[in-house]
């Protein structure tokens, strides 16, 4: 880097509607309530507001062509710059890294970054439209489901690291057993490991309650520069790392067991934040979960420890709110609910909580000022890393 | 918004590659990003994406290819693989925007946007752009055949028409005006090699075709092309490591109107108005039409053209007619427009529309447009827009 | 969620709300229709497939043969030199028992096996193979293991259209 970076950017609030398999508002109605509440947290007005990042995953999902464009208004990007990010499910987190530019690069000084998801609307199931992200020659004609993909990708991480279901089942617990006390989860349940290893099985190895719900559901948070941000609130809470990288789309040709995304994305964040020890110099983790193995597998990607120790670390209760090192204090997707980009924007808002001591009974037990959100997404493909400080 | 003033760090358009533009091609769209790519990197000093591009940004969306999250093919064919990567759903110029950002925040130094368009894919793309309709308040309209489950109604044009009909009453611009605006883009595609539609029209060509939407005819609205368009940045510090003749960006702005269509200004290009203001000001340019030399603004409707001009300040209201008429803004004229052809003259390349007048712009101000070169070329602007029915767009001005 | 928050918005709906007609609903089918091209690379590897063969491509600088083939390397990021018959044979990478159909909702009759298929060329670089998602047959979806051995079992040439389905599955040899 030639160009040292000048420009502090804080998060100054956040809001998030309740997540559901099935809303009553529509995208536009979602998308409003959530911007509506990310101001009112920070006690600005739209008027405050000089740009917007829409980020939202397929269009298939709620049937509109260019969904970007259909909530301009909604999330307070009328007569504004305005751009949609779209990367696949790290869209929460990536996102987050455009609207952090924008403000960094001094084009404004208070960016809103609303994540959304509207998956209900796709009929007979949501599931169906992720058959049209595979490759349309080679994959399609197989009548490939994604459940497949990720049941792949969980059976080699477990066979190579020799894990078995059981250990994988408690993160599943972990999460929906977190999920209990955020006031929007979709599916917070107390349930056992024999419940998971019961549940009925889609593509064996993954089982129904490994796997995070189809969601509707919007999140949002506010970057301000840092003189606005500091007439905001006494509490703004800084961006210090962002990273965000993909592996090739031949998922095929590559070995699942470990996912170099998630440590290359790692890299770029910490490197810029100047984090050497992730294990040590960050206190609180919010990692995709779209599968309870997903945790693991991103623990072990972003070197907050070494290859196939995830799952003892989760045994140990390393990663529990009270532990060492909290993972997914919210409840994560698995409890919270998975509308696509909206699941990484929960997780920036969870951090921006947690790190402002504003969680409540979802506060992490140990003393945080650093927290990272990641999000992946796509073939097996991609992460995207944000690093904030208080 | 107050906008910025000037860029803290100067930077450069280093490269620029494109492959097509043709009504049809048989490359795998991978394929054809590949190749525009490799001319890029090539133009860039054979910079090499592996080892010294910082940051890539892709600009594409989903239902134009048929792929649900188009980003995950992205990475492979630009030598994205492990590196620093995002994608956007905007206009291929706020693609390029983003990737200034990243650089004028000091976290990249060198980027690269790339934006294509596989529109011969698209079996109808008529019902895809009534897809893009919100579905509560505008496609209604449309009374879906229970048998065929195909939407039956107006063609979606009819927006087009419908702003077209505004702005010429509210501007008293002539129908024969806006012809000669197809008329001037075609011809000069003829003189550039890649363009796909140049011909040798009469405002009574353009007239006399089919109407699609009162007052709009057939010959008024661009045709589709195939093609791909890569951009390499570079910040100042770095740029003359890959090339003898950056050109540097000068301002830049996006804006989108609103999501309600009805409620848009159907007279007024706001989005490009503000657009302009926005990268103006950060260009430090009172007088658009003295301080810019020429301009590739959007013309995917003969009316565009005209209406974006008037909203970039360059002409006054409802003045922009009768300078076309005057052959003012031919290749030889006072203020050139659209001199590459527009995409009346090359094809419409939907999100890649953006990169397209970037392209045109770069290579103007090289000295490299060969036949289609204008005069005066130190001071470029391009302007895009995303196309019916969305109120977004985007400005850049380059300069040498 | 934040503590200082007491009211979030959202109403949720149980799918008796929708089919009930408790709230107003707006439907519209999904009918956009594409022609890919497979283009250059894909083409010829799908024409091989016709002939019962599996053709990929090679990059010399890395030494990696490309299948699914393309006309660039990704990783040397450069063209890629030349084409190259393998054999239809691999090991299983990795892979998995499917009860569910395309749509994520209806369950099979039969559990179906499925695998990434590990072709057996030469791995030049690590954490890369050849090789490509497909169906396993033949045998007991219990009875799979990693590294298993397999080989394509291809459908009557009068049958084969040039699509990855020319290849029924792979069964264990």
């Amino acid at each position: 880097m030639h160009f040292p970076i000048k420009r502090r950017v804080a998060v100054v609030g956040a809001g998030m509607t309740l997540y559901r398999r099935r809303l009553q508002e529509t995208t536009k109605e979602m998308v409003f309530h959530a911007v509506k509440m990310a101001l009112d947290s920070a006690g600005l007005t739209i008027k405050d507001v000089d740009a917007v990042v829409g980020g939202s995953a397929p269009d298939l999902f709620d049937g509109i062509h260019m969904k970007g464009e259909n909530v301009i208004t909604e999330a307070g990007g009328a007569l504004k710059p305005y751009l949609r990010n779209f990367t696949g499910g790290t869209t929460g987190v990536s996102q987050q890294i455009n609207a952090w530019s924008i403000v960094a690069s001094g084009l404004a000084d208070v960016c809103i970054s609303v994540s959304w998801e509207k998956m209900s609307p796709c009929h007979p199931h949501p599931q169906y439209a992720f058959w049209t992200i595979f490759d349309r020659i080679i994959e399609r004609p197989l009548g490939v489901n994604l459940v497949w993909i990720f049941a792949l990708e969980m059976n080699r991480y477990m066979h190579k690291h020799n894990i078995k279901k059981e250990d994988i089942a408690l993160v599943a617990v972990k999460n929906k057993a977190n999920a209990l006390d955020h006031p929007c989860a979709q599916l917070p349940a107390k349930i056992t490991v024999e419940d998971v290893l019961n549940s009925p099985v889609m593509c064996w190895p993954v089982q129904r309650l490994d796997i995070s719900p189809p969601s509707d559901g919007a999140s949002a948070v506010i970057f301000a520069s840092e003189d606005v941000a500091k007439k905001i609130t006494d509490t703004p809470v800084w961006v210090i790392g962002v990273g965000r990288c993909e592996d090739t789309t031949y998922w095929m040709n590559r070995d699942l067991y470990f996912p170099y995304y998630a440590y290359y994305a790692g890299q770029q964040a910490y490197s810029m934040a100047h984090i050497y020890n992730p294990r040590k110099e960050i206190d609180v983790f919010e990692i995709y979960d779209p599968f309870d193995y997903k945790e693991l597998h991103h623990m072990e990607g972003l070197r907050l420890c070494g290859k196939g120790e995830a799952p003892k670390l989760t045994r140990e209760g390393v990663t529990q709110r009270d532990g060492d090192m909290p993972v997914n204090p919210s409840g994560g997707l698995m409890g919270v609910g998975n509308p696509i980009a909206a699941g990484g924007g929960m997780k920036v808002c969870e951090i921006f909580w947690q790190l402002r001591k504003e969680a409540g009974k979802r506060q992490v037990k140990k003393d945080v000022t650093v927290g990272l959100a990641h999000a992946w997404g796509e073939l097996m493909q991609g992460s995207s890393v944000l690093i904030m400080k208080v | 918004m107050e906008g910025k003033i000037g860029l803290e760090r100067k930077i450069a358009v280093v490269g620029v590659g494109w492959s097509g533009f043709k009504p049809f091609t048989t490359e795998e769209y991978r394929e054809l990003i590949f190749e525009a790519a490799v001319k890029a990197y090539e133009d860039a000093g054979g910079i090499n994406p592996r080892k010294d591009v910082d940051g890539f940004i892709g600009v594409a969306e989903d239902l134009w290819e048929g792929i649900s999250i188009a980003d995950e093919y992205y990475p492979d064919q630009v030598g994205a693989v492990f590196k620093p990567e995002n994608s956007v759903s905007a206009d291929g110029i706020v693609g390029f925007i983003s990737a200034c950002m990243m650089i004028q925040s000091g976290v990249w130094d060198t980027a690269v946007v790339e934006a294509h368009s596989k529109i011969s894919e698209v079996l109808s793309v008529n019902d895809l752009l009534l897809f893009a309709l919100d579905p509560v308040f505008n496609r209604p309209l449309w009374n879906v055949d229970p048998k065929t489950k195909k939407p039956v109604g107006g063609h979606p044009y009819m927006f087009a028409g419908l702003e077209m009909n505004r702005y010429l009453a509210e501007t008293g611009t002539t129908v024969e005006q806006c012809a000669k605006v197809v008329v001037k883009n075609y011809r000069n595609a003829l003189k550039n090699p890649f363009a796909a539609y140049g011909s040798n029209l009469t405002v009574e060509d353009v007239i006399c075709s089919k109407v699609v939407s009162h007052p709009l005819k057939e010959l008024d609205a661009s045709k589709f092309a195939d093609g791909c368009v890569v951009v390499v940045l570079a910040g100042e510090e770095v740029a003359k490591k890959y090339t003898d003749t950056p050109i540097w960006v000068k301002g830049y702005g996006f804006c989108s109107e609103t999501s309600w269509l009805e409620c848009h200004d159907w007279g007024d290009s706001v989005y490009t108005r503000i657009s302009g203001e926005m990268a103006y000001k950060m260009a430090g340019i009172k007088n658009p039409r003295k301080e810019v030399n020429f301009a590739e603004v959007d013309d995917t409707f003969s009316y565009k053209e005209l209406q974006n001009l008037e909203a970039l300040k360059i002409f006054g209201r409802g003045e922009a007619g009768k300078f076309v008429e005057e052959n003012l803004t031919a290749i030889d004229g006072d203020f050139p427009v659209n001199p590459s052809g527009g995409s009346l003259g090359q094809g419409n390349l939907f999100c890649a529309n953006g990169l397209q007048k970037i392209l045109g712009v770069v290579l103007q101000l090289r000295n490299e447009a060969g036949k289609f070169q204008v005069s005066k070329a130190e001071v470029g602007l391009a302007q895009a827009w995303r196309g019916i029915p969305t109120t977004s767009g985007a400005v850049t001005i380059l300069g040498r | 969620m934040s503590v200082k928050i007491s009211k979030y918005p959202g109403v949720g709906l149980k799918e008796e709300d929708i089919k009930g007609k408790k709230v107003l609903t707006t439907v519209w089918p999904c009918n956009l229709k594409y022609s890919w091209s497979a283009g250059v690379a894909v083409g010829r590897f799908l024409t091989e497939l016709k002939n019962g063969k599996i053709i990929g491509r090679v990059c010399k600088k890395c030494g990696r043969i490309l299948i699914p083939p393309r006309m660039y390397c990704e990783w040397c990021w450069k063209p890629t030199d030349e084409w190259v018959y393998v054999k239809d044979t691999g090991t299983i990478n990795t892979y998995a028992i499917t009860h569910l159909a395309t749509d994520g909702v209806t369950r099979l009759k039969e559990p179906m096996p499925i695998a990434v298929i590990q072709l057996d060329v030469p791995a030049k670089l690590p954490r890369f193979f050849a090789g490509f998602l497909h169906y396993l047959g033949e045998v007991k979806p219990e009875d799979v293991k990693f590294g298993m051995k397999v080989k394509a079992v291809w459908k009557p040439p009068e049958e084969r259209i040039g699509s990855i389905t020319d290849i029924k599955y792979f069964k264990p040899v």
